[in-house]
């Protein structure tokens, strides 16, 4: 750190800190300082997001059916599909929260200068790059049709090569995502602040913990799932492929082995933002510290053994049908106490609705519509006539983007002061979550209705009898992405002419708000000692 | 009228078509409710807690409160056992939906393809599925399918009957239905199997059930039945140099009222002789070994078409 730092009567480091320590491309291409690596995937992902938005709009227009011709080719359209769907899923939802808000959070509520690894870190977002970028080559030379599931026999025996480049692209940014968890894993046991006890540390570390514990031991499977999808594509091994003398089943059940759990890796950090901003803005120590974080891990753990729940009518046997739902029925319990906990952290709280906040209460409305559809599904005799319908289609929706990108959001709005040391304005913040939020119901409820109507999920045509529920549909979404033009205006706005951002604007009692915004190039000035728990609010 | 119709989400339910499409409802309704109320107590609870206590003042300040292990047990406990009925419920209906009953009075073979299916009946007749050339099955009687697949996964969906499954190439599911009334029901396909996924619509035409035994032995279209063609492929294969048909003992075990009974593996493991058992039997017999037989059966796979195996067991199912 230099030494020409000074501390003004407020307590602000004058004019040094990480955005300006070192200047331009090349110092934050090659940065090691975990809060730079931490806004590189915040610009990455938001491009990845953007492309995925797109492809949901051409998919959302194409089925209003407005018109006599069918917007998209049938073909078009299930790459469209593809391509939304394994974008949202790997490049988005699942490195959004731990890789840009947990780079950039995780090490300054720990009281660290960095990441146990710094190098590493970097590593991870090469990889990551690297990953996205054989990928999206996927959509440049030889488009893949699979849906971002992958079944096979369809993928290894009926579609194009360019399943290769997706697989492998995934595959990649497995590795990105492994090297992240460990490094936050080391971390978190390793470089806390003097004081720092284990019951100390921040829900949102514990989040990011288990989530980091599930990526180190289920991203593996998801490796060797895709290796052995390009193996049979490539050199026809059989293990797949019933011609071959394969299982096309035991694919599903590698697949859900890797993908159940990482649902989990996209809600557990989503949680914890919410947790964080719950606090913050009911100005009260979180109800149940200990309930909350032992929950997280008992998602985590728990998550690994209900994956068949996506194969009730896939031929797998009656009885495993009948064990894999009692024990998904457990995982809905800690979700639930969770819920409980937020809300009783308001209860004799003193409130304030600043945009962060309202991006925390719509994740708790959305989440648990979607996470009670949820418990539909996981009731086999109900599944049956739901799996692979519109209200899969719905539910996943409210959960996935209902949870993790109103918590993204939120937590975006929140730490944006501390990343850019300006702040947003709120009125922006508010008019975006006002579109987002109506947008979302809109466009994801009737979906709802159209999947208990029949609706199967991916189709590029429907009965007459769905067209006005679909159109419904399509108008949300409309509103959905405006919400977003409206949030990115607010930010770049933020960025370049937003008010000058205090050390601690919202009063909250985590670590990162006792550094300056924005922080130093290694976070505190003097290390930070710890007396007391995160959310003492006295 | 049962308090289920009080519900108006599940008037947006298909029209229910079997008896368990009612009992499905029927969850489905409590589900709503038991839904509902959740979301007012927590959603409703936390709107109430906002208004109550939103902040008017700089100087206010907030409680401290940092757990209760009471509330926390009730509101991890209430939940648990609310979704141990949930299991259960669903579990009762789920092992009707897939536990055929005794008497099946039509039992047709579906073969899933890109993008279309075929159905075969007992006696040889068969369709390749059109508009135009619904699924004809008996009204009032229950219908078994035995579906497969010759490419991708496909999946037979009813909601008429708010049932599903999937038709795996390279194994055989089963699917079973009773539509109380005569009528037309859609079929979609639910899995995601390429280009014209959509377009994999057909329908089920339930008829009373003299209509549909006259048009069953009306003229066939096929040439034999397939346990007649199965019977020919026996010979041809040789299968009768080791498995009698008379019951009695030669290498291998034999055919007479093999389908359906129970079987005891040389692993020590058991299994009841379905379909799916007496398809991997002729096609990789060494997969399970009947106790007190030798594994001397050659390995079929590969010279058999699904069909072929089709016939056979149609074949096989008819030596009672
Ligand atoms: C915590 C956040 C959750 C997320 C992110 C999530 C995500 C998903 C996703 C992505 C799918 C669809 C996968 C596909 O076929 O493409 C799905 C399906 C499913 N979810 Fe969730 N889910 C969550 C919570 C829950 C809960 C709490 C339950 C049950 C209590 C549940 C039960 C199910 C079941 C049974 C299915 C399979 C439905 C089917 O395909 O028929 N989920 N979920
Ligand atoms: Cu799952």
């Amino acid at each position: 750190m230099s030494s020409a730092h000074t501390k003004t009567e407020h307590g602000h480091s004058t004019d040094h800190n990480y955005l300006n320590h070192g200047s331009g491309i090349w110092s934050w291409m090659t940065t090691l300082d975990h809060k730079r690596i931490g806004l590189m995937y915040f610009a990455t992902v938001s491009t990845l997001f953007l492309i995925g938005g797109f492809f949901a709009l051409g998919i959302r227009l194409h089925l209003a059916k407005f018109g006599a011709t069918p917007l998209l080719e049938p073909d078009t359209y299930n790459k469209f599909m593809t391509f939304h769907g394994a974008i949202m899923v790997f490049m988005v939802i699942i490195p959004g929260i731990p890789a840009f808000l947990g780079n950039f959070i995780l090490p300054i509520q720990l009281g660290a200068k960095d990441v146990a690894f710094p190098r590493l870190n970097l590593g991870s977002y090469y990889i990551f790059i690297a990953g996205a970028a054989i990928a999206a080559s996927s959509m440049i030379f030889n488009q893949v049709d699979t849906g971002w599931t992958f079944y096979t026999p369809y993928s290894t025996a009926k579609t194009s090569n360019g399943v290769i480049l997706l697989v492998l692209g995934a595959f990649t940014m497995g590795f990105s995502s492994i090297l992240t968890g460990l490094n936050f894993i080391v971390t978190t046991h390793k470089l806390r602040a003097p004081g720092m006890t284990m019951d100390r540390i921040p829900l949102m570390i514990w989040a990011l913990y288990s989530t980091s514990i599930i990526q180190i031991l289920a991203t593996p499977i998801l490796a060797i799932t895709l290796l052995l999808i390009g193996a049979e594509k490539t050199l026809g091994v059989g293990i797949f492929d019933p011609d071959l003398g394969g299982d096309p089943v035991l694919f599903q059940h590698f697949f859900w082995f890797y993908s159940h759990p990482a649902v989990y890796i996209m809600i557990l950090p989503a949680m914890g933002v919410i947790s964080e901003l719950i606090t913050a803005f009911s100005k009260k120590t979180i109800f149940g510290y200990r309930a909350i974080a032992y929950s997280s891990v008992a998602i985590a753990a728990v998550s690994f053994l209900v994956w068949g729940h996506h194969m009730f009518v896939s031929g797998q046997s009656t009885l495993a049908g009948i064990i894999f739902s009692i024990i998904t029925m457990f995982v809905g319990v800690p979700t639930a106490i969770k819920l409980f906990n937020w809300i009783s952290t308001m209860y004799r709280g003193t409130v304030t609705f600043e945009a962060p906040m309202l991006f925390a209460l719509g994740f708790m409305f959305l989440f648990t519509i979607g996470g009670l559809t949820g418990v539909f599904l996981a009731s086999t005799g109900m599944d049956v006539h739901f799996h692979d319908t519109y209200f899969v289609v719905a539910h996943f929706h409210y959960v996935m983007v209902g949870g993790t990108l109103m918590a993204l959001m939120g937590g975006i709005f929140y730490w944006f002061p501390k990343m850019f040391g300006r702040m947003t304005s709120d009125l922006g913040g508010r008019i975006s979550w006002v579109l987002i939020f109506t947008g979302f119901n809109v466009t994801f409820f009737p979906q709802f209705i159209l999947g208990a109507m029949g609706m199967p999920r991916r189709y590029f045509d429907y009965l007459p009898e769905y067209t006005n529920l679909n159109q419904i549909s399509t108008v949300g979404s409309w509103l959905i992405g405006l919400g977003f033009v409206v949030a990115l205006i607010t930010m770049i706005h933020g960025i370049l002419k937003g008010e000058k951002a205090p050390d601690n604007p919202w009063g909250a009692k985590t670590l990162e708000w006792q550094t300056s915004s924005p922080p130093p190039h290694e976070n505190f000035i003097n290390t930070p000692t710890v007396t007391a728990g995160p959310y003492d609010f006295r | 009228m049962s308090w289920s119709s009080l519900i108006p989400a599940t008037s947006f339910m298909p029209i229910q078509a079997t008896e368990i499409a009612k009992e499905v409802d029927l969850l489905y309704a409590f589900l709503i409710i038991a839904s509902l109320v959740s979301f007012v107590i927590l959603i409703g609870g936390m709107t109430w807690f906002l208004i109550k206590f939103k902040r008017t003042s700089l100087d206010q300040k907030s409680a401290y409160i940092t757990h209760n292990n009471f509330a926390e047990f009730l509101w991890s406990f209430i939940p648990l056992i609310i979704m141990m009925g949930i299991f259960y419920w669903g579990m009762v209906i789920f092992e009707k939906l897939r536990t055929p009953p005794e008497d099946i009075a039509a039992e047709i073979h579906v073969t899933a393809e890109q993008w279309a299916w075929t159905y075969r009946y007992a006696n040889g007749k068969e369709f390749y599925s059109s508009a135009n050339d619904p699924m004809i099955v008996p009204a009032g009687k229950a219908t078994k399918l035995i579906l497969t697949s010759k490419d991708v996964i496909h999946s037979f969906y009813v909601p008429a009957f708010r049932t599903k499954q999937d038709a795996v190439p390279g194994k055989l599911t089963q699917l079973w239905f009773e539509p109380k009334q005569p009528g037309e029901y859609i079929v979609f396909c639910t899995e995601y199997c390429g280009t014209k996924h959509s377009g994999m619509m057909i329908k089920i035409k339930a008829v009373p059930s003299e209509e549909y035994a006259a048009w069953y032995h009306a003229e066939k279209k096929g040439e034999d039945s397939p346990a007649d063609l199965g019977k020919t492929l026996f010979a041809q294969k040789a299968c009768a140099s080791c498995h009698s048909v008379d019951g009695s003992r030669i290498v291998g075990p034999t055919m007479k009222g093999l389908f359906g009974s129970g079987r005891k593996f040389a692993d020590g493991s058991q299994s009841k002789a379905d379909e799916n058992y007496l398809r991997e039997s002729i096609l990789v017999s060494s997969a399970k070994i009947v106790e007190g037989y030798p594994p001397a059966m050659p390995v079929f796979q590969g010279q058999l078409s699904d069909e072929d195996v089709a016939n056979l067991i149609e074949y096989i199912k008819s030596i009672k």
